[in-house]
């Protein structure tokens, strides 16, 4: 590239929008394209190799979903199967409960999340002494730091049966202890209420980048206009932050599939069955399929259907994406 | 002069958001420190007063005992210190330096097969093989088990990590490259000595994603390193103490201690102390990376 670009410097000092005139007078042979841009297709080799063999790679090894596969026939040898997999999913029930389980957690995420960081960006913008405004960001941004382990066990200090702060509290006003960690029916609460802890100061940043871009003569025009705060926020914040909210929103729908599995694994434990019906989502169940059950052909079934599913909720989500604001769609 | 007054006035609303605004912020500021004192707190806590008085912020019974018996055993958690800071180097820096020359390629508009190198890194997000085939791969073609490979490699980059590097670099002229260019520089040299040291903010961002990436790392290391590896990750090591029982077994073995005498509770947040705290340490200091980045790469490449 840089040998053909200092024999026409003219040629390169031209504007960027010039460079597809410049590539048609330099020839569109195909190998000629190659030479040129040689430097350049180096340099995006490594991240290329990675994604060839981290991410392409595995994706025939989906057939496992077809396969009843066996360790001493491998993928190549074990019985073909069709569709028998699946069918086991959806007779058992699994794939029902893993699919509700996983998108029921996603939506409530994306919408009260999104709700709770969008109220803590206005809230934030509101404040007027710079320290708090400052500490309390960074407070509520540490959480988003921490391991998965680390946020487990401190569920556990404060769930734990015998120990848990939880229990201590009700204890001390009299209440009775609750077996949290054997009750399904409290976990979505817990679940949810760890998931806004740890994301909320994270997916605030974006908002609040957001209502800090607001005009200010617009916000000084309506408090001339005698708006007061609330209105203000009414009719003038929440309208400014509506285009950002619907374009996240919508690229969290196309992962409404995908499942947090650290999150859910270590809040969870590795072998809690009783908590199952409110608790398993896709990923969890493939990760048993794999390491417990030792079934890889059910977890593929269960990862194929996540991928093709997941693959369409993407499409459709990035049509209306399009239709809405061109600019911010993704292809 | 009427200007002023009316950007000062406050009126009973902006009272009554204000209010709130401190209450609610103030009070979810503490949701998220909170949890982190009650650890350090239970790990300072004798084992006696947890039995009694269970989980408690403020230690009732004071004792350091579980530090003791921790760091009275030291060699697993300087072992995993070792994996997880060598795993954590070495995948930054490569994985920084790779990140930032594929953003800095795909971001040039002279570059013919930028749109379709951006599709093809994309893709990955929209479609994957799944937990099953990606652990066989590892494993088994690879022949990655317990190698710590199996963990450096699969950190090093991600898509949206690249996608945030394009936007970074988006906001350097391209009439940089081109004079460069025009002084005869080629594309390596040009990112190296000019793109490099002008993108350092977003370097330093980019840099802190992969890293903490790394030293939370427990995922991969559960599964491709088996239990007959000695040292493996730092948070893995603080899983394996939280959960299993050999641990607790090996340790009252090395310290002499009784079983039914170890501290068992209070040794499972010593260890967690001991395994977070350089991050608490550094939080201060890299946060407002994180907070700059973030606001770039949320916003599509």
């Amino acid at each position: 590239m840089s040998a053909s670009s200092s024999a026409s410097p003219s040629a390169a000092a031209t504007a960027a929008a010039d460079r597809p005139a410049l590539a048609a007078r330099r020839g569109r042979s195909p190998f000629r394209m190659l030479v040129a841009n040689r430097t350049l297709l180096l340099m995006c080799f490594p991240a290329i190799a990675f994604f060839v063999i981290f991410s392409y790679l595995p994706m025939p090894g989906l057939y496992l979903a077809f396969i009843q596969y066996n360790y001493t026939d491998g993928i190549f040898h074990s019985p073909f199967v069709h569709w028998q997999n699946f069918r086991f999913l959806v007779m058992t029930g699994d794939l029902w409960r893993l699919t509700f389980n996983t998108i029921a957690y996603n939506l409530v995420f994306i919408l009260l999340g999104n709700a709770v960081q969008i109220a803590v960006a206005i809230f934030l913008n509101e404040l007027r002494s710079r320290w708090f405004k400052k500490v309390a960001q960074s407070l509520m941004f540490l959480p988003y730091f921490m391991s998965f382990v680390l946020i487990g066990l401190i569920a556990y200090n404060i769930l734990s049966y015998d120990y848990g702060l939880l229990n201590g509290f009700l204890k001390a006003i009299g209440a009775d202890p609750v077996k949290t960690y054997s009750n399904p029916h409290i976990w979505p609460f817990i679940i949810v209420i760890t998931f806004l802890w740890q994301s909320t100061g994270y997916g605030s940043i974006v908002y609040f980048a957001a209502v800090m871009g607001l005009d200010s003569e617009i916000v000084e025009a309506s408090q001339i206009d005698g708006a007061n705060a609330l209105q203000r926020i009414r009719y003038i914040v929440l309208p400014w932050l509506k285009p950002t909210f619907i374009i996240l929103l919508l690229f969290s729908l196309g992962g409404v599939l995908r499942g947090n599995f650290g999150l859910f694994y270590n809040l969870v434990g590795a072998n809690n069955t009783s908590l199952y019906a409110t608790t398993d989502i896709i990923e969890t169940y493939v990760f048993r399929s794999l390491m417990t059950n030792f079934n890889f052909s059910m977890g593929s079934a269960v990862s194929l259907y996540q991928s093709v599913f997941g693959f369409f909720v993407v499409l459709s989500a990035n049509w209306l994406v399009k239709r809405l604001s061109p600019e911010n769609s993704l292809f | 002069m009427f200007k002023e007054r009316t950007a000062i006035r406050v009126d009973g609303s902006t009272v009554f958001v204000r209010v709130v605004g401190y209450g609610v912020i103030g009070f979810f500021a503490l949701a998220c420190l909170l949890p982190f004192l009650l650890v350090i707190g239970t790990s300072l806590t004798s084992e006696r007063s947890i039995a009694r008085h269970g989980f408690n912020l403020w230690p009732r019974e004071f004792s350091t005992f579980a530090y003791k018996i921790v760091f009275q055993n030291p060699d697993l958690i300087i072992g995993s210190y070792y994996v997880t800071i060598g795993i954590t180097a070495v995948g930054t820096i490569a994985g920084l330096f790779i990140v930032a020359m594929t953003g800095y390629a795909l971001q040039r508009p002279d570059f013919h097969y930028r749109n379709r190198i951006s599709f093809f890194i994309y893709f990955t997000t929209l479609f994957s093989g799944g937990l099953v085939p990606f652990y066989l791969l590892v494993n088994q073609y690879l022949a990655l088990k317990d190698n710590y490979l199996a963990v450096l490699l699969p950190g090093l980059m991600s898509p949206f990590l690249i996608i945030m590097m394009k936007s970074f670099v988006r906001s350097i002229p391209h009439a940089i490259t081109e004079s460069a260019k025009i002084d005869g520089a080629g594309d390596f040299r040009i990112f190296l000595r000019l793109i490099l040291p002008m993108t350092t903010p977003a370097l330093a961002t980019i840099g802190l994603f992969i890293a903490i990436g790394y030293w939370n790392e427990w995922y991969n290391a559960m599964l491709f390193l088996s239990p007959n590896m000695k040292y493996r990750t730092l948070q893995l090591f603080l899983y394996t103490v939280v959960t299993s029982a050999d641990y607790v077994k090996n340790s009252s073995a090395a310290s002499n201690v009784p079983l039914r005498d170890l501290p068992l509770e209070s040794m499972k947040m010593a260890t967690a102390v001991v395994a977070t705290g350089p991050v608490i340490l550094l939080y201060p200091f890299v946060q407002r990376f994180f907070i700059k980045g973030i606001t770039v790469g949320a916003v599509k490449g």
